[in-house]
């Protein structure tokens, strides 16, 4: 155990150090080309051209073709945001609580709200700066309605350094919620497996 | 009241004989859960949480007062049990809707859920349908609320408009079942909470003075500000801590700030809260806040025009809505640069208070408005009191609940709301021009004659008479009659008549004569019929007496005399005397500014029309921040100077960069607040020192009380008798404002903004066949001027009101000083 006094030991050279082998560095111009030429002509640079070309014949190319092919991406990966919308009735899941708002560490989330028709809360506006959005995934987790979700879109690049998304961009699309084509998102946030033991039930009068 | 020593949960405190233990508990930092008890108001028993036990008696803590060595403890097995009972019957069919609700994390439904650890539900009743409801600026969600009444109370208790009262839920019972399983408190308060609801007594619609304190009141999210709802999370908004400006109640605010969208990062004010414990505010202070003067930059030539003008100008006309620093400056430059300062409404209340204080003997009123909160008989004077500030109303009416007070509200224009205070209250609707009968009646009424000064206590005999009237009484009357009765002689046995006599009491109505005093002053004030029998219960017990008087008498042309009536009354009655201040800021800039009569012959006028205009509405010359962008103290009528603070920031000039170029030297405005010292009643003290909340004991740590200097009096009470004749008993119009309107900034806020126009009773309307929207022509000896026609459910009586919250229109114009005016009103 290391304490205190070991601390204070200001004098760390005793004992301390041990040498590492390593060869002697070329001093004279001789030595120097001697390395060079040691280094540079070796047969392993013919192995690497060989293997290259051998496989050129035979095309058969493992390569993927990004980014006109993607790997398929881990269902806990985090990348841009999307809004889901309920199944079969295809409503919009956020009811603007503001948490995803509130615990974003890096402050990216914004959004307006107001009073509906229906005297119901509606969320006017939704941006989330992707600049600043560090893909922490608290917004996911927090959101009580699984309403935001991380997507699997990873490419972010922008020729502005603030590039914000709007919640138009992040919504899924009407007709594939209505269609039930969207799974029910299995990341981050989603609710754990045995949920259902797990809470009490509340009487009903009815 | 005597200090006593309770022990509650072993901690031994010292309170008041008397004090509600709840009060005293909170008074000390204990906890007791308390959900439907509101300070200042009348405890209700609806949500029974607040049970403890005191000398082993289980109890309620709002209800129940301390005696000395009460030894109390706020939590036992069976308390708990109750408590937990309590909190899942407010849980059954409450709305998941924490998510969207506005109460967002500041909900007491959700707070004590958590406290008592509610983590399962044992009750259920079905739920009834109940759709939310728009009451104009209030939405009331029946949903979400709990029945804590508190809404219903402080609309009674504090506010006086008992604008609410509680409707039949409709409803299922209660399972029988639970009557045995339940605790019994829990039980109680479910029964009472499944039987009602919320309604206004208006029906469907609210219609009362729109104060809004029941939706700052309100624990959960059932009633909120309907312009306010669903656009902010609590938690998202900053707070500004200030003081309303409009009146000069100076009401403890607070302003609630965050960016006003995702496109626009400008700071907005999106809602006023107030500490509802111990102020309540009215609505002009909770929905007049967005009143802000934006600029977009500091506008260098308007600036260079304003030194020019200020080098030419030899006068400043201002009005009372400036701060204490800025009255101060004003005062400075005067000082340096030998302006004259204008503002005839704060000069005309400082020559009032002179008045006073050569009888009284001290420099301003001595007593807060808060002696009238603490009064069991109030009498207002002078003043159309619910507009003028509604605080003290509010005070008058806490007074008569929770005192078991009286009031007398003398006024010429009849007043519904004030009528509607309860059957305490009397209102007396004298002629304009004799509010001096009515001090010389207070006088008559509630002297000790033999104190009075000789002549005063002779002119108030010479009202007196005696009269004989004819009272018809009701006595008892012996009546002795002989009746024939059959009786057994006893010699013969035989049965006979025989003669009895009877005498037995009849009741017989005769008629008297008595003599009585007759009081002439009743008459001449208008006093109704029952005035006197009405007063002698009115009276009954009565031992703390408080006098308001208000602006009507400082612009009155008989303003002196009343203020030496006043001393007088303040003298040799048991009154207090508070007197309203007419503005926001009146009292201040009337101690401050040495204010002159006559105008020069070019003027800057600041928010006042002048030949060069600085105004905080943006519609001048140059433009100056509104009182929400600034930092400064206003004088209260509470005799306090309360610190404000901008809620939202200025991009252009202000009053002390004019005063820095023309010689002064102040880095910020506040600098002048430590400087305000140099005025007698102020004290030294820097503007980041100042305070601004209340204590849990209810202490008001607010800026700082004003000294209420002495000064020497010459002995001399004379006053002079008053003018019968000079009552005004022709068509008239009176110069005051609807509800919810102060100023050109109340009008200026997005919720009150309206059309200025000329307000009439709908009993005014009828008679003179007006209807709502009509032109008519208003014309005073002054001038005329046309307004549309308003029907004001808040007015009564015959005389219309011609606003001034509007200084587009100069109405003022119209008038002499005085708030009344003859007028002629055509309709054309
Ligand atoms: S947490 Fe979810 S429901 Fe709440 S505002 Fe964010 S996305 Fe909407
Ligand atoms: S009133 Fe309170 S408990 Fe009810 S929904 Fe609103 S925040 Fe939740
Ligand atoms: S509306 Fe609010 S204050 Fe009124 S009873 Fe319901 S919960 Fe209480
Ligand atoms: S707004 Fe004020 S006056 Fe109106 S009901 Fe609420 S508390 Fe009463
Ligand atoms: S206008 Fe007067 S009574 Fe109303 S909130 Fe402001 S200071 Fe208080
Ligand atoms: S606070 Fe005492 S009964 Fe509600």
């Amino acid at each position: 155990m290391m304490s205190l006094k070991e601390f204070e030991n200001r004098n760390v050279s005793e004992g301390a150090y041990y040498k590492v082998d390593i060869p002697d560095y070329p001093e004279t111009g001789w030595e120097k080309a001697k390395q060079v030429f040691s280094r540079a002509i070796k047969g392993e640079l013919f192995v690497g051209l060989y293997i290259v070309m051998r496989e050129m014949i035979k095309f058969d190319i493992h390569t993927v073709q990004y980014p006109k092919e993607k790997l398929p991406i881990g269902p806990r990966y985090r990348a841009v945001h999307e809004m889901q919308r309920l199944w079969e009735s295809g409503t919009e899941r956020c009811i603007g609580c503001g948490l995803c708002e509130k615990i974003c560490i890096s402050d990216c989330i914004r959004m307006d709200t107001k009073i509906d028709e229906q005297s119901r809360k509606q969320v006017t506006e939704y941006t989330i700066n992707l600049g600043r959005c560090i893909f922490c995934g608290y917004c996911a987790e927090v959101c009580p309605e699984l309403a935001i979700v991380h997507g699997g879109r990873y490419e972010n690049t922008s020729e502005q350094r603030a590039h914000y998304i709007g919640y138009e961009d992040m919504l899924t699309p009407f007709d594939m919620a209505v269609k039930g084509q969207v799974a029910e998102y299995p990341g981050f946030g989603a609710i754990t497996p045995h949920e259902d033991e797990r809470v009490k039930s509340t009487p009903l009068a009815y | 009241m005597s200090e006593i020593t309770i022990t509650i949960d072993g901690r031994e405190i010292k309170t008041e004989e008397g004090e509600l233990i709840l009060n005293a508990a909170r008074a000390n930092d204990i906890f007791i859960p308390a959900i439907c008890y509101l300070t200042r108001c009348s405890p209700t028993l609806a949500c029974r949480i607040c049970l403890v036990e005191a000398d082993g008696k289980q109890v309620y803590a709002c209800n129940s007062k301390s005696k000395d060595g009460m030894q109390i403890t706020t939590s036992t097995e069976t308390i708990e049990a109750e408590r937990r009972a309590i909190m899942e019957v407010y849980d059954v069919n409450h709305p998941l809707e924490c998510g969207v609700c506005d109460q967002s994390g500041e909900c007491e439904l959700q707070n004590y859920t958590l406290e008592v650890g509610i983590d399962a539900q044992s009750y259920a009743i079905k739920d009834t349908f109940k759709p939310v409801q728009n009451w104009g600026l209030i939405n009331y969600d029946p949903a979400l609320c709990i029945m804590c009444e508190r809404c219903t109370t402080v609309c009674k208790d504090m506010i006086g408009d008992g604008a609410l009262s509680t409707k039949p839920r409709n409803g299922d019972t209660i399972d029988e079942t639970f009557k045995e399983s339940m605790p019994k408190d829990a039980y109680a308060m479910w029964n009472k909470l499944n039987k009602s609801l919320i309604q206004p007594n208006a029906g469907d619609t609210l219609d009362c003075t729109d104060c809004g304190e029941c939706t700052a009141v309100c624990p959960v999210g059932a009633l909120v500000s309907s312009d306010f709802q669903y656009t902010s999370n609590a938690w998202e908004l900053s707070q500004v801590p200030a003081t309303c400006s409009h009146c000069s109640a100076g009401c403890q605010i607070q302003y609630d700030v965050k960016h006003a969208t995702i496109d626009n990062p400008e700071p907005k004010i999106y809602r006023v809260k107030n500490e509802w414990n111990y102020v309540s505010l009215c609505g002009a202070g909770r929905y007049g806040y967005d009143f802000e003067n934006r600029v977009e930059a500091k506008d260098e030539a308007a600036f260079a025009n304003a030194i020019e003008a200020f080098e030419k100008a030899d006068t400043i006309t201002f009005d009372s809505q400036i701060t204490n620093e800025e009255a101060l400056i004003l005062q400075k430059l005067k000082e340096s640069r030998g302006y004259r300062l204008i503002n005839d409404e704060a000069r005309k209340f400082a020559e009032f208070m002179k008045a006073y204080s050569a009888i009284s003997g001290t420099a301003t009123y001595k007593t807060p408005l808060k002696a009238v909160n603490g009064a069991n008989f109030v009498i207002s004077v002078g003043s159309s009191i619910k507009t003028d500030n509604p605080n003290a109303r509010f005070a008058m009416n806490n007074a008569m609940i929770m005192n078991k007070g009286a009031a007398l509200y003398f006024h010429p224009v009849a007043d519904p709301v004030v009528d509607d205070m309860g059957k305490n209250i009397l209102s007396v609707n004298h002629a304009p021009m004799q509010e001096e009968a009515v001090m010389y009646l207070i006088l008559d009424l509630f002297s000790k004659k033999e104190a009075l000064p000789a002549d005063v206590a002779e002119y108030l005999t010479s009202f007196h008479s005696m009269k004989t009237i004819t009272v018809t009484e009701t006595i008892k009357e012996k009546v002795v009659e002989i009746v024939k009765e059959m009786k057994v002689n006893e010699e013969t046995g035989e049965e006979e008549e025989v003669e009895v006599e009877k005498s037995k009491m009849v009741p017989k109505k005769v008629d008297k004569d008595v003599e009585v005093d007759e009081n002439r002053l009743l008459e001449i004030v208008n006093a109704p019929k029952t005035f006197e029998t009405a007063m002698e219960k009115m009276l009954a017990k009565k031992d703390r007496f408080a006098l308001m008087v208000g602006p009507d008498f400082y612009s009155h042309p008989n303003a002196a005399n009343l203020a030496r009536l006043v001393a007088l009354v303040e003298k040799y009655t048991d009154f207090s005397v508070t007197m309203i201040p007419e503005k926001g800021n009146t009292l201040g800039v009337a101690m401050i500014c040495d204010l002159d009569t006559e105008a020069g012959s070019s003027t800057i006028g600041y928010n006042v029309k002048g030949d060069f205009t600085l105004s905080a509405t943006g519609n001048g010359d140059l433009d100056m921040p509104a009182m929400n962008q600034q930092e400064g103290t206003l004088t209260s009528i509470q005799l306090r100077v309360n610190p404000t603070n901008a809620a939202l920031g200025y991009k252009g000039y202000e009053l002390n960069d004019i005063a820095n170029a023309l010689g002064l030297n102040a880095k910020l405005t506040v600098d002048y607040t430590v400087k305000l010292g140099e005025i007698d009643g102020f004290k030294s003290e820097n503007f980041d020192d100042l305070p601004n909340h209340y204590t849990n004991k209810g202490e008001e740590m607010r800026g700082y009380e004003l000294t209420v200097n002495e000064v020497v009096t010459s002995g001399d009470e004379s006053v002079a008798p008053f003018d019968e004749a000079a009552a005004m008993d022709e068509a008239m119009v009176y110069r005051g404002n609807p509800t919810l309107q102060f100023n050109d900034f109340t009008n200026k806020s997005h919720q009150l903004n309206e059309t200025a126009a000329l307000y009439v009773s709908s009993d005014y309307a009828i008679a003179n066949e007006l209807s709502e929207g009509d032109t008519v022509l208003v014309e005073t000896t002054k001038g005329s001027m046309e307004f549309n026609v308003k029907i004001d459910s808040k007015i009564g009586g015959d005389i219309p009101f011609v606003p001034s919250f509007d200084s587009n229109l100069n109405s003022e114009a119209l008038f002499n000083d005085y708030r009344f005016s003859n007028a002629t009103i055509k309709k054309v």
